[in-house]
């Protein structure tokens, strides 16, 4: 025998040891699988079900249309009036969320030491972990009352409060990835702005955002997908009167919480009122999933950018 | 060339205006500054008022008989005990079924998965699932759990519902624990002729525990809250008695009876109360919503603790 082939023996490929390696990993890898098989399914049940109802209203009525009556014996289903409602109140808390949300990006990217931002990131991250039923309450209870005072007209359902509570829940989502995009900006480019001279307001504006506009993009649009798809604000504090308006201060049901309207009441499952909420689940899905794709890809362009 | 001589009263002319110019810069800067504080104060603010006020409007009926008291249709006798209950058995489920499933994939993406465009795909996947919106889970769930599979509106289908919401955050936690492992580790192991699933076991899991056990904290603690997928399956709001215990039937098919339990939780619980037009259900909404409110806080400060803790002590 020669004396290299007892090693080469003992390093020969263990048949049982590999064949638990490729078990574990297949184990692992249908882990990893599992979350196209969740997206697979929320196409497959959202697609199915709204066929169901598609056989019943055609697409161009439910485009179209501008009514949203689906409980009513004279129904109509045109989405453009829930879809009113999601714009609205969307409008109303991007008015909000952009700009504390990019001020307190700026702030803490540029202006804040270390020792300010370790306290005020984790404020931040409290504020975007309250449950949204409990920002509805305050909305309701609280905002309501308070813009009542200066605005006595107001109904007690309204679009507006709803939107701004809603807008402050976002600000920490809009100003973290913010602050992210301009914390990726290297230094070497604020050394140039400050060897010119430059203040540090001048820099953050002129040099630092600019260099980070794809990622300040893709905040703001990921704060759009996120205040479309919010729902127990808009369900406890704005009312769920379908209403096709663009007036903040009006009352009106959004596309969430119409499900939620739906989900409430005991419509039996299969009857075309009930399918509703499907097809304006597809409806929301579609649209935030869209600004998804546009945002991930703009923070995906940003990082490369460097 | 010629040469521009400046005599002295022109001099301080000249620095003047630029000293101006320069002071007005800085007054932005200062201006810019308090702008900032004054931002963030708002969300504080946001903060501070939305805590004070269920507590001046809640702490009052928060006594022992709420939380022992089942729902009831007087507001005095109310509580929240079919609602906390129910919470807890859910999130059993929802951490149950959330965390294997979300540390498993974390781990294959990070230490197995070879560069193709099947990872690819896997990765946009998860980034696209975190920015689905709740209610679309619910309406899964719905057609899946509930009508598909069969298990009602039940603690199971509830629990299930949102392991799948939480499982994007699970997932990229335990990803961005993992990564914090510096690849010296890997070498040392795969030089003593470990193999992968060696290294995971013995060296990748357990350095990055305390990482995914904060990962997993925020997720539970947004499922926590959850309110629409959960109403999107039909949950009940009146539910006045409690499923039975976990694990306590007879084996052992009566183990899980309690899966398949209706129930209620404490966001929903809230919403009903939110949703009465009498003004006593509001307080107690108030009181549901402060001990909520609370749960969130506590969980989402541990997870902050216990980031802060780790990048403090953990030196490579």
């Amino acid at each position: 025998m020669a004396p290299g082939t007892q090693v080469s023996a003992r390093l020969k490929k263990n048949p049982l040891r590999h064949g638990k390696e490729r078990i574990i990993e297949g184990i692992l890898f249908s882990a990893a699988a599992f979350s196209v098989f969740v997206t697979a399914a929320i196409v497959y049940i959202l697609l199915s079900e709204s066929w169901v109802f598609f056989q019943t209203v055609p697409l161009r009525d439910f485009l179209f249309d501008t009514q949203w009556t689906p409980l009513f014996d004279d129904a109509h289903y045109g989405i453009m009036v829930l879809l009113s409602g999601t714009i609205t109140s969307t409008a109303v808390a991007l008015l909000v969320a952009i700009p504390f949300g990019t001020i307190i990006a700026i702030w803490l990217s540029e202006f804040a030491g270390f020792k300010t931002r370790e306290i005020a990131k984790p404020v931040l991250e409290l504020l975007g972990g309250v449950p949204t039923i409990i920002y509805g309450y305050f909305a309701l209870i609280f905002v309501t009352p308070l813009l009542q005072k200066i605005w006595p007209d107001l109904p007690g359902f309204n679009l507006l409060s709803a939107g701004l509570v809603m807008g402050v829940m976002i600000i920490p989502y809009i100003a973290s990835i913010s602050e992210d995009a301009m914390r990726a900006v290297p230094m070497s480019l604020r050394e140039g702005s400050y060897a010119m001279g430059a203040t540090r307001f001048q820099t953050a504006i002129r040099v630092v955002m600019p260099a980070a506009t794809s990622g300040i993009a893709s905040a703001y649009i990921l704060g759009i997908s996120r205040a479309a798809g919010e729902t127990m604000i808009l369900a406890v504090a704005a009312g769920m009167q379908p209403n096709l308006t663009f007036d903040p201060s009006e009352p009106g049901a959004t596309i969430t919480s119409y499900i939620v309207q739906v989900a409430l009441g005991d419509l039996p499952h299969g009857s075309i009122g009930y399918q509703t909420i499907f097809a304006a689940g597809l409806a929301l899905l579609t649209m935030t999933l869209t600004f998804n794709m546009l945002g991930y890809w703009l923070r995906k362009r940003f990082r490369e950018v460097y | 060339m010629s040469q521009v001589t400046l005599n002295a009263a022109q001099i301080a002319e000249r620095l003047a205006a630029i000293r101006k110019i320069i002071a007005k810069a800085k007054r932005f800067d200062t201006f810019f500054a308090i702008l900032g504080l004054v931002s963030l104060m708002v969300g504080v603010l946001t903060l501070t008022a939305l805590i004070a006020d269920m507590a001046i409007r809640g702490l009052p009926r928060i006594d022992l008989d709420f939380f022992t008291s089942f729902p009831s249709r007087r507001a005095a006798n109310a509580g929240i005990l079919s609602a906390w209950v129910g919470t807890i058995l859910v999130m059993l489920v929802t951490a149950l079924a959330a965390v294997p499933l979300g540390v498993a994939a974390g781990v294959y993406l990070e230490e197995y998965a070879p560069k193709n465009w099947m990872t690819d795909i896997i990765e946009i996947n998860i980034t696209n699932l975190a920015g689905v919106p709740s209610i679309v889970y619910g309406l899964l769930a719905l057609g899946l759990f509930v009508y598909h599979f069969g298990f009602g509106q039940s603690i199971l289908s509830a629990g299930l519902t949102l392991a799948l919401l939480i499982l994007p955050v699970v997932i990229v936690s335990t990803r961005e624990a993992i990564r914090a492992i510096p690849q010296m580790v890997r070498e040392a192991a795969y030089g003593c002729g470990a193999t992968t699933w060696q290294l995971t076991r013995d060296h990748i899991v357990p350095y990055s525990s305390a990482g995914i056990l904060t990962g997993v904290i925020i997720g539970m603690a947004r499922a926590i809250g959850e309110t629409a997928p959960i109403i999107t399956i039909g949950a009940l709001t009146f539910i006045a008695f409690l499923p039975t215990a976990p694990f306590t039937g007879d084996p052992p098919a009566g183990l899980f009876d309690w899966v398949m339990a209706p129930f209620t939780v404490m966001p929903i619980q809230m919403f009903n109360w939110t949703s009465r037009p009498e003004a006593d259900f509001l307080v107690n909404a108030a009181a549901a919503g402060f001990i909520l409110m609370l749960m969130t806080l506590i969980m989402n400060g541990l997870a902050i603790w216990l980031r802060y803790h780790l990048r403090k002590k953990i030196k490579w």
